[in-house]
């Protein structure tokens, strides 16, 4: 129990900012049109893509001699630039669809 | 000024980028720069993140960064370069399952580096559980949308079994933070008890809800990602997980709504559950089918004053976007009042059919929402439902006893005339027979949407 408050206390920066990023998520969808759920989930799907970066700080930390540590993080780097990539390319082309529109 | 290079700052751009692009993606107009924007801010996450580690770093770790990053590229670029827009909701799934599976990779080299740091093991595993879960959650959904897997695939009893086995996989990992394991083989027997369990959970899930699933799952790897956030103390990572973590659980939300139906009833619900098993006896409904053909119905649409085009997963299928833009172009170009209604949920995901007819051009005042349209039916002579099946069927309104019951559909039966386009007389996504079918001002058209559309062009052309 003193270890779970210790944490709190230790990491109340951070469970402010997942408070806020909580209602700011809520927030931004709330108003958007049918037509763009779609495209927003794919955009959304984009952004966790954001997790590659913890690929890249894992394989950064890596020891050398450790293979194995050294290929899942290698497979990790890569799946997440395959969500990162794709996502992004993907909500583009969707999106490239309502840009001749007035 | 030194701090204006810093990684924190950039995290910090990044992390704006990420609330602003979303909030661009919601407003057509500003969509496309949006995802651009937070594409910008996410490059910069990452080269500011390889070239500004602290600390030394082997030449050789670098080489394999970067080409995990460049075969990741370009493999990404290609998938979504190249597949058909009407596989696009699949392809979100697959890329979606990446992230999940990229994060249950972190949690599993970490495990190692954090034993004994409670707290820090509890973020890990749950990373793990998430990401996996995610992962291969997003591997059935993506093949039952591909058709690979297009029947729900029950277990007996799945439901009591999928909770039995959440809550043991749970507990495996309360015991294993409680003890302070640094067994590697409990490691990984919850990895692949997260994998099974992922899929299990979807196995079950009809495909008409996979849009559901799908954005569950999105919200499911944001929340992965930023797990990783917390264990790092990386706030890029945090703010985007938890972002798309919390966005993806409202845009869930929001779909379920127009199903009418709760989280809880999709995912426990056995969406269909009685029809499926007895697929052979089609015959619930009892009556005729009425046949017609093209050029009839190429009449009738030449002397009506209003029609309504009713499109479903069917269009998508046939590829026939482009044409029915034609046939809708060359029935206004006579003078009569053409309009597309549009189901939030026909397709395989919610706007799936915006998506479709905007690729064609079809003009944005064309495109009736459900809401809207309603109402209208009972003075439109003729409605064209193109592919579409359980958007349109009335044991929503009137049959206590149906799955759907209780789904909000577009009132076609309220039209002077339907006509319905379909392959063949199998029910829909749902599973369930359609009595609109065999209603009285209804007429089946059967063939490919593509071809019977084009057709419909010829003949009202030749008129």
């Amino acid at each position: 129990m003193t270890e779970f408050i210790e944490f709190i206390s230790n990491n109340l920066q951070m469970i402010y900012i997942v408070i806020l990023m909580i209602f700011v998520g809520v927030e931004i969808i709330g108003h958007v049109p049918a037509v763009l759920h779609t495209p927003l989930m794919s955009g959304a799907n984009a952004i966790h893509g954001v997790v590659i970066i913890g690929a890249i700080l894992v394989l950064l930390g890596a020891d050398a001699d450790n293979i194995l540590a050294q290929a899942l993080g290698f497979v990790a780097v890569l799946l997440g630039t395959l969500n990162v990539v794709g996502g992004f390319v993907v909500t583009d082309r969707m999106l490239e669809m309502f840009k001749k529109k007035k | 000024m030194e701090y204006i290079f810093s990684l924190e700052f950039i995290y910090l751009i990044a992390s704006i980028t990420y609330i602003l692009g979303l909030k661009m993606l919601g407003h057509p107009e500003t969509a496309r720069r949006g995802n651009l924007i937070a594409a910008g801010g996410m490059t910069l996450a990452i080269f500011g993140t390889i070239f500004l580690h602290q600390g030394e770093v082997l030449t050789q770790t670098y080489l394999l960064i970067g080409s995990a990053i460049l075969i990741g590229t370009i493999v990404g670029w290609a998938i979504a370069k190249k597949v058909a827009m009407t596989k696009m909701p699949e392809l979100v799934s697959l890329f979606n399952g990446m992230g999940g599976a990229s994060a249950a990779l972190i949690g599993l080299i970490e495990f190692n580096h954090y034993i004994g740091d409670t707290m820090s093991i509890v973020t890990i595993l749950a990373g793990i559980i998430i990401g996996s879960v995610s992962f291969s959650g997003s591997m059935i959904a993506w093949a039952k949308l591909n058709g690979t897997l297009n029947k729900p695939l029950r277990l007996p009893k799945y439901n009591l079994l999928n909770n039995v086995i959440f809550i043991v996989l749970v507990a495996f990992a309360a015991y294993m933070t409680y003890i302070g394991t640094d067994s590697q083989l409990y490691l990984y027997i919850l990895f692949f008890g997260a994998l099974a369990y992922g899929i299990l959970f979807v196995l079950p899930i009809g495909g008409a809800d996979m849009p559901v699933v799908i954005s569950l799952l999105n919200s499911f790897t944001g929340l992965a990602a930023a797990l990783g956030g917390f264990l790092y103390g990386n706030m890029v990572m945090l703010t985007g997980g938890i972002l798309v973590g919390s966005a993806g659980t409202i845009l869930t939300f929001a779909m379920c709504d127009a199903m009418n139906r709760s989280l809880f009833n999709v995912i426990f619900g056995g969406f269909g559950d009685t029809d499926v098993s007895t697929e052979g006896s089609t015959s619930s409904v009892k009556g005729s089918i009425k046949k017609t053909t093209a050029s009839d119905v190429a009449i009738l649409m030449n002397y009506s004053q209003r029609i309504i085009f009713v499109p479903g997963y069917g269009l998508a299928v046939a590829q026939a976007q482009h044409a029915i833009h034609e046939l809708e172009q060359l029935l206004v170009g006579k003078g009569i009042e053409v309009k597309y209604a549009i189901h939030p949920v026909a397709g395989r995901m919610p706007g799936h059919m915006n998506v479709l007819l905007a690729e064609t051009n079809v003009d944005y005042d064309k495109l009736a929402e459900m809401e809207d349209v309603n109402p209208e039916f009972s003075n439109t002579d003729v409605v064209f439902v193109v592919g579409a099946n359980d958007v349109v069927n009335p044991a929503a309104h009137n049959d206590p006893s149906s799955p759907i019951y209780g789904m909000p559909i577009l009132d076609v039966e309220n039209a002077k005339q339907i006509i319905v386009n379909k392959r063949s007389m199998k029910p829909g996504y749902a599973g369930i027979e359609n009595e609109l079918f065999f209603n009285q001002k209804t007429s089946m058209l059967f063939g490919d949407a593509k071809t019977v559309i084009q057709s419909l062009i010829t003949e009202i052309k030749g008129m």
